[in-house]
């Protein structure tokens, strides 16, 4: 509270802001979602380093990650970063400049269907591709 | 409003009450309050005022969702009083507050001393591109250049994207929600040619940088202006402006 003026406005805290409303909540996991993007990122960089510390140790880090842990963690890390990813386009909208097609404006449940296909057919595409040079 | 009494529906008003010059802090007050299917929010508030409590101080002025007045927290939602209604809350009760964010002045009063400053930071009238005589005509438009900008030209100033704003609440020194669509719907009209002073403000510290996307402002607006996509279509604006600041000796926002 600003005592110097004689009007007293008063001043509400905002510690705790972002329980007050079920928005912010989402907000938040939104946001705590991008861990799990980093975790992931850490674990193919761990993969990096095995691989130039020769063979053997590269199969240890295959071989860990074939362990009940590591496939739970990553159903885990799955379930996140879609998560993450379908939250990201469908605020995509908001974010860019109206688009024009043919002279009519985008609706945003389309710039975000897009984004989405755009997603799932790179994950598929990267998956098909990595299926085929490890048979 | 008196005659409205009759149809013997009742509803708890709980009211954020701040009166500076008795109470170091508010305080929930309630209220029981006659209604009908038509009244309003702001309705149920005059009920009280000409009723039940003389005190009570809001602000409102149109009744009609257009003068930007009667914003305020409606179980916890940044909405306008007068467009939300009471058959609305079947619990029997719904609790009042003050916009967020904002300091209280009293009751459900805010101040909104910095909302003004900032406005006019901004210029929010066209500065012509090259100024016209009266004998030379009007600046024309097309209607796709009127396309550009005239969904942000619709804000009424009612604050509640800055209620439903974190990062304003967090940092009032943020231009925020409201002022960002102001300046993006002066600085896209064709016939405007002062964006690259309104930039200073859009690129400085306290700009659109602040924004982390959480795009409640948007959700809230009652007038779809979607002011999260006037402040995230000027970070990509700022950005630029700050790297041709870089190459050229006059470029960007200068
Ligand atoms: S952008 Fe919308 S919510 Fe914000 S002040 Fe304008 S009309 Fe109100
Ligand atoms: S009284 Fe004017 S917007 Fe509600």
């Amino acid at each position: 509270m600003n005592t110097s003026d004689s009007r007293r406005p008063y001043v509400r805290p905002m510690a705790g802001w972002w329980r007050r409303n079920p928005f912010f909540v989402e907000y938040m996991i939104h946001e705590a979602t991008a861990l799990f993007v980093a975790a992931y990122a850490l674990v193919l960089l761990v993969g990096v380093m095995r691989l130039a510390q020769g063979e053997a140790a590269w199969n240890g880090w295959l071989e860990a990650l074939r362990s009940p842990a590591s496939v739970a963690f990553h159903a885990a890390l799955l379930a996140a970063i879609s998560y993450h990813c379908w939250t990201w386009f469908r605020i995509m909208p908001r974010t860019m400049p109206p688009l024009f097609v043919g002279g009519k404006r985008v609706a945003p449940a389309l710039i975000t269907a897009c984004g989405l296909a755009a997603a799932v057919v790179c994950s598929l595409a990267v998956l098909i591709l990595v299926w085929g040079a490890t048979r | 409003m008196s005659e409205s009494r009759g149809n013997g529906k009742l509803i708890r008003i709980e009211v954020l009450r701040y009166r500076p010059e008795q109470d170091e802090e508010p305080f929930l007050q309630g209220y029981e309050v006659p209604f009908t299917d038509d009244m309003s929010v702001l309705q149920g508030l005059q009920y009280i005022k000409d009723w039940l409590d003389g005190t009570l101080s809001f602000r409102w002025s149109c009744r009609m969702a257009i003068c930007g007045s009667c914003g305020m927290m409606i179980d916890g939602e940044p909405r306008l009083a007068c467009k939300t209604f009471l058959r609305d809350f079947p619990a029997g009760s719904v609790r009042v507050e003050a916009l967020a964010h904002f300091p209280i002045e009293r009751d459900l009063v805010i101040r909104m001393d910095d909302f003004l400053a900032k406005l006019e930071s901004i210029k929010p009238w066209i500065i012509p591109k090259e100024e016209r005589s009266l004998a030379q005509g009007e600046y024309l438009q097309t209607p796709a250049q009127l396309d550009v900008y005239e969904q942000f030209s619709s804000c009424i100033n009612c604050l509640l994207c800055y209620a439903a704003c974190p990062q304003y609440g967090l940092n009032p020194d943020f231009v925020g929600p409201g002022i960002m669509a102001l300046l993006h719907r002066y600085n896209a009209d064709s016939r405007d040619g002062a964006a690259p002073e309104r930039m200073e403000v859009a690129g400085s510290e306290a700009g659109v940088f602040n924004c982390t996307a959480v795009g409640y402002c948007s959700e809230v607006c009652p007038k779809h202006v979607d002011p999260a996509n006037a402040v995230n279509q000027n970070k990509t604006r700022a950005a630029g402006d700050y790297f041709l600041r870089l190459v050229t000796p006059k470029g960007g926002a200068r």
